[in-house]
């Protein structure tokens, strides 16, 4: 395999194994690292410019150094409820996560293989993730009133945010399924392990990674759904639409003091998430004897 | 066995369906018999049933361009998040020659995916506005003597905030799909002589289809169901069928909301099931 490439071939190439880039690699390459720079630049702008001081203008240039508009974030009334906004997503946002998680594992243990009637089961999961979801918001809103049950962020809002969530979890289950052997499971049987052990001992810890990148997807999308809690989540308030009324009237800024807080714990979970991942699998492979 | 597997697999998939069936298509049910329904004009309704609300919306001119512009700003943003989604998804499997860091640039790619689309929308405002980052850097250098208005708060930003916010969702499935071509494939086709142009055509294009068409689901019915990014982008300039239909809902008229809703579900259903028979979305992505 390793004959020497002819260098009319390895111009050419592709993927070439050895020898220089083609062309085509360096267009490529600009084109990359310009996207990765419109998917960070305005970001970070506006994490700069939350941490002007009293004099700060939502443009640039930087009006002096201060944390000035974070405290006004917490403290003023007129911005909103912040505080209590921010609390109330992240305990909908772990209710969720955690009914992602198990139910997302249980229907892709489903899925494994055939039962009579999974295909529409596949397809309403589909359907739920493709409807607009304002519409399934007023839907449900629509329902809850027809039956009288007042609608809350810990009630409602739950099962609205599940019915985005929950298709990404299975998708996500989909994919980590894909790569679970069945011969595991199998051995562990004829080894006479009970179907609860199998559970805890095999399945569950082989999937493991694959259930915190669940996690993953069921926290940050529950944590900044917006037009399917905008309906459900009755009086109070969650982030997302304490954020949406401040895009209408909040025009210092304080609302880049609340993109940058926000950010903030979206990359702890990011790294919480994927620094699991990582560590399971270098657990896992230190385990496999050489 | 058959029976068992039967049984099994509806005892694992009966909490999936315990969220969707009074989260999903009750809610769509809902909307349906409302659709027929009038309004009492205090948010109640009037059990008797009519055609009125589809026939205003489908008389109206108004409501029809509402169609138009949201089917513009589909277009537009499926074609963009398209055409860098692919390129970026081809530049990391085809040219990166180290798994790992191919991993990590994708990685990369989809951490913003993770945080807030909202703020991600709103941080575009300081480097496209009148006085943004933008503007000041070509007047700075001469450029334009005048800010651009266009920049801000027109359907041009509304197409980059939805660009900004959707190409991942052309990125992963792509990913995915490029990442599966066996290279040996290509190798074979530069032996025996195929161009670069071949290559993509005969190679390349055919066997990331399913990414192509997976992408296009998720991107067409985000798009199609916004209606806040188009709201605060184009500063009020343009609206969107999701939007008027909020409006509705802000005054009360469940009804005609509710019309506009199942054409609007009718018409991503359609496109979505078009789509679906293109390629065995199930089996891309069970695999």
């Amino acid at each position: 395999m390793n004959a020497p490439v002819p260098k009319a071939v390895a111009a050419h190439a592709i993927a070439p194994r050895a020898s220089g880039r083609p062309w085509t690699f360096y267009v490529l390459l600009t084109v990359f690292i310009l996207y990765v720079i419109a998917l960070y630049g305005p970001m970070i702008c506006i994490y700069i410019l939350s941490f002007q001081d009293v004099r700060g203008g939502l443009v640039f240039p930087m009006k002096g150094f201060s944390l000035h508009w974070f405290v006004d974030l917490f403290t003023q009334v007129r911005t909103g409820d912040v505080k209590g906004s921010f609390d109330r997503s992240v305990k909908l946002a772990v209710i969720v996560t955690i009914i992602t998680v198990v139910v997302s594992f249980l229907a892709g243990l489903a899925f494994r293989r055939r039962f009579r009637g999974d295909g529409v089961v596949f397809y309403l999961m589909i359907g739920s993730l493709v409807a607009p979801g304002l519409v399934l918001s007023i839907g449900i809103g629509l329902l809850l009133n027809f039956v009288g049950f007042p609608a809350a962020w810990y009630s409602s809002a739950v099962g609205a945010q599940l019915s985005w969530t929950l298709p990404f979890g299975v998708l996500v289950m989909f994919a980590v399924m894909s790569r679970f052997d069945r011969a595991w499971e199998e051995a562990a049987y004829d080894l006479g392990a009970s179907r609860w052990q199998i559970m805890r001992l095999v399945i569950i810890p082989i999937l493991a990674p694959g259930l915190v990148a669940v996690a993953l997807f069921g926290f940050t999308l529950s944590y900044d759904e917006f037009a399917r809690t905008l309906q459900t989540a009755g009086s109070l308030n969650t982030l997302p639409l304490e954020i949406w009324s401040m895009t209408l009237n909040v025009t210092s800024p304080s609302l880049y003091a609340l993109g940058t807080v926000t950010t903030i714990v979206s990359f702890v979970i990011i790294v919480v998430c994927l620094g699991t991942i990582g560590h399971l699998q270098r657990r896992r492979a230190s385990r496999v004897p050489a | 066995m058959a029976a068992r597997d039967d049984a099994s697999g509806w005892l694992y998939i009966s909490p999936l369906m315990l969220v969707l069936l009074p989260f999903f298509v009750a809610p769509i049910l809902v909307i349906f018999a409302d659709s027929f329904m009038q309004s009492d004009g205090f948010g109640g309704i009037i059990v008797n049933p009519t055609l009125q609300n589809y026939i205003d919306i489908f008389s109206s001119g108004l409501t029809l361009n509402l169609y138009y512009e949201t089917i513009k700003f589909t277009l537009l943003t499926w074609l963009f998040s398209l055409i860098i989604g692919f390129w970026v998804a081809y530049f990391l499997v085809f040219h990166i020659r180290n798994p790992l860091l191919a991993i990590g640039l994708f990685l990369l790619c989809t951490v913003p995916f993770w945080t807030s689309n909202i703020i991600r929308m709103i941080s575009w405002i300081p480097l496209l506005g009148k006085e943004g980052l933008i503007n000041m850097a070509l007047m700075k250098v001469g450029a334009i003597h005048e800010p651009l208005e266009f920049l801000l708060f027109s359907g041009f930003s509304v197409v980059v905030a939805y660009v900004h916010q959707l190409t991942i969702f052309m990125i992963v499935p792509i990913f995915n799909s490029m990442g599966r071509i066996d290279k040996r494939v290509v190798e074979a086709a530069l032996d025996a002589g195929a161009s670069r142009f071949d290559i993509m055509r005969y190679i390349i294009l055919p066997l990331s289809k399913n990414g192509i068409a997976l992408g296009t689901i998720f991107v067409v019915s985000i798009v199609m169901g916004d209606f806040f990014v188009i709201k605060v982008m184009s500063g009020g300039g343009s609206a969107s069928v999701v939007g008027a239909l909020y409006e509705d809902v802000g005054v009360l008229q469940y009804p005609t909301a509710a019309a506009s809703a199942v054409v609007l579900t009718i018409l991503v259903t359609l496109i979505v099931t078009a789509i679906l028979r293109t390629v065995d979305v199930r089996k891309e992505i069970t695999r």
